[in-house]
């Protein structure tokens, strides 16, 4: 089976927007989500901005019943939201509590740590306190690593699989990649893929002892995350979730259904943490094999690779990645593809950074623009030579028709997304 | 505290573990709290954990195990509260 793989409908939870309408206008606006978070401070981080999604009870309510006392915003949440954004966006009705399994359609939704919040509020404190009898019965569901898929599962009534993946970094793409696949082979009709992260400063903690987040901007947040730029320091922790519902193409057309791109192919590696990759840095043979072999499955070539949406994320890794797609492609740095980090304004959203760039990396297919990757005035020495080529301003693209989207993570982990504007 | 009192305190605990808010409206003691409000039986921990939060008693297993309707639970707290 060779079905073909079609994104109907996406839902967002991003520092910049809380749903997908809000989130296209920051990108047009090039506006950051990235804010000063009291609490790093208070818990004496180096870094005290990032990029925490707003609005988030208002957004639930919209979906789901009223909130109660025991509301946490937590990945489930964000994760909750931005499927239900996504199922209602891709014109499908949410099944009651009396709806028989939809065997047809699944889920693969992942995320790069667990529930954070419920592991540092409630269990780790009440464990050590003896009251280990009195945790209730929600810790297991929300700390388990498929935490969020189970909550998917039971809020579209799915009977297909529903696995939450997880590789760092690169979870949110491979969770696209993974779930066109199914379907590509014919396991299943309907997909629900993306990922996402909490914002619990627990799960950030590691990276600020790593002196990988940034830390020189805690006065002018916005300015805080700059891929490509020669003062990057670091990346901003942010967190969110993105949603897509993908759908064998006959699937869709027979419903009707408004189709927004294609999934032409993708690629999820390892660089085997050799040749100079590490647990932290990428292979760079492993990158460049990915994005070749995203475009061995496309079937296409590199020179129809309109646009790059990197996962540059504002550390010294962003110069080896630029000049990591241009040889994998290639090409010279003047006839690379349009590039741009939607890091710039989110910050790095981790196991959910794949998701919610591959939404505006579609919302930019379907619209025709590119939004601007912002703080890169002073682009890095090495990525000068490419200048012409980094989107630094809003850009309507109405001839844009292939982008490529990659994710790289700890673990040496990589994957790369061919999408393209759906034209019948 | 009365048995009114009691079922209020009761049913505002419940509230929470119940998907359709419908089913709240005609709750009465004899409504079961699986059956008729549909919660999900392993929430039934949650609210037994709450109610001797709110109530300042102690519901043992075997206690637990017998609450079916809103009533039972009800009626296990006001013994609990004349026991205390």
């Amino acid at each position: 089976m060779n079905n073909r793989v079609v994104i109907t409908g996406m839902g967002v939870v991003s520092p910049n927007g809380t749903g997908i309408d809000k989130f296209e206008d920051a990108l047009r606006q090039g506006r950051s989500g990235i804010r000063f978070i009291p609490k790093l401070e208070e818990l004496k981080f180096g870094c005290w901005i990032g990029g925490v999604p707003q609005g988030i009870k208002e957004a639930y309510e919209t979906y789901f019943k009223s909130v109660g006392r025991n509301f946490i915003e937590g990945n489930i949440e964000y994760a909750l939201i931005a499927v239900a954004e996504a199922w209602r966006n891709a014109g499908l009705t949410l099944p009651d509590e009396d709806a028989v399994a939809d065997w047809d359609t699944g889920t693969v939704f992942g995320c790069g740590v667990c529930d954070m919040d419920t592991i540092s509020q409630k269990l780790v404190p009440m464990v050590n306190a003896g009251k280990t009898r009195r945790l209730g019965s929600m810790v297991v569901e929300r700390v388990m690593g498929s935490g969020i898929s189970a909550y998917i599962a039971g809020l579209l009534a799915l009977g297909n699989q529903a696995t939450s993946n997880s590789s760092a970094c690169s979870t949110g793409t491979e969770a696209i990649i993974e779930a066109a696949w199914r379907i590509r082979t014919g396991l299943a009709k309907r997909m629900v893929a993306g990922g996402a992260e909490g914002s619990s400063p627990y799960a950030w903690s590691g990276f600020d002892s790593m002196r990988v987040l940034s830390t020189k901007f805690n006065q002018t947040p916005e300015k805080g995350s700059r891929p490509m730029s020669a003062s990057a320091c670091g990346f901003v922790p942010g967190a969110g979730a993105g949603a897509l519902v993908l759908e064998n193409l006959d699937t869709a057309l027979e419903r009707g259904a408004r189709i927004y791109a294609e999934i032409k192919g993708g690629m999820i590696n390892c660089g085997g943490q050799r040749q100079g990759g590490s647990m932290t840095a990428p292979n760079p043979e492993g990158v460049k094999r990915c994005i070749k072999g995203a475009l061995a499955d496309a079937k296409m070539g590199a020179d129809e690779i309109d646009a790059v949406n990197g996962h540059l994320t504002a550390t010294f890794a962003d110069p080896r990645e630029v000049r990591n797609w241009a040889e994998a492609l290639g090409c010279n740095p003047a006839d690379i593809p349009l590039i741009n980090s939607t890091k710039s304004m989110i910050g790095h959203c981790l196991g959910a950074a794949g998701a919610i760039e591959s939404v505006a990396s579609v919302l930019e297919l379907h619209k025709g623009f590119m939004h601007p990757s912002i703080n890169c005035e002073d682009l890095h020495p090495d990525i000068v030579p490419y200048k012409d080529r980094i989107v630094q301003s809003f850009m309507e693209t109405p001839e844009l028709k292939t982008i490529a989207k990659a994710s790289f993570g700890f673990g040496d982990v990589n994957s790369c997304l061919i999408m393209q504007k759906w034209e019948r | 505290m009365s048995t009114t009192e009691i079922f209020d305190k009761v049913m505002e605990i419940i509230k929470e573990f119940v998907k359709d808010e419908e089913k709240l409206k005609n709750a009465t003691m004899d409504t079961a709290i699986i059956d008729d409000l549909k919660v999900n039986s392993a929430r039934l921990v949650d609210i037994i954990i709450e109610a001797e939060d709110a109530f300042d008693v102690e519901i043992d297993d075997d206690d637990a195990d017998q609450i079916k309707t809103v009533g039972d639970a009800v009626k296990i707290v006001e013994k609990k509260l004349a026991d205390a």
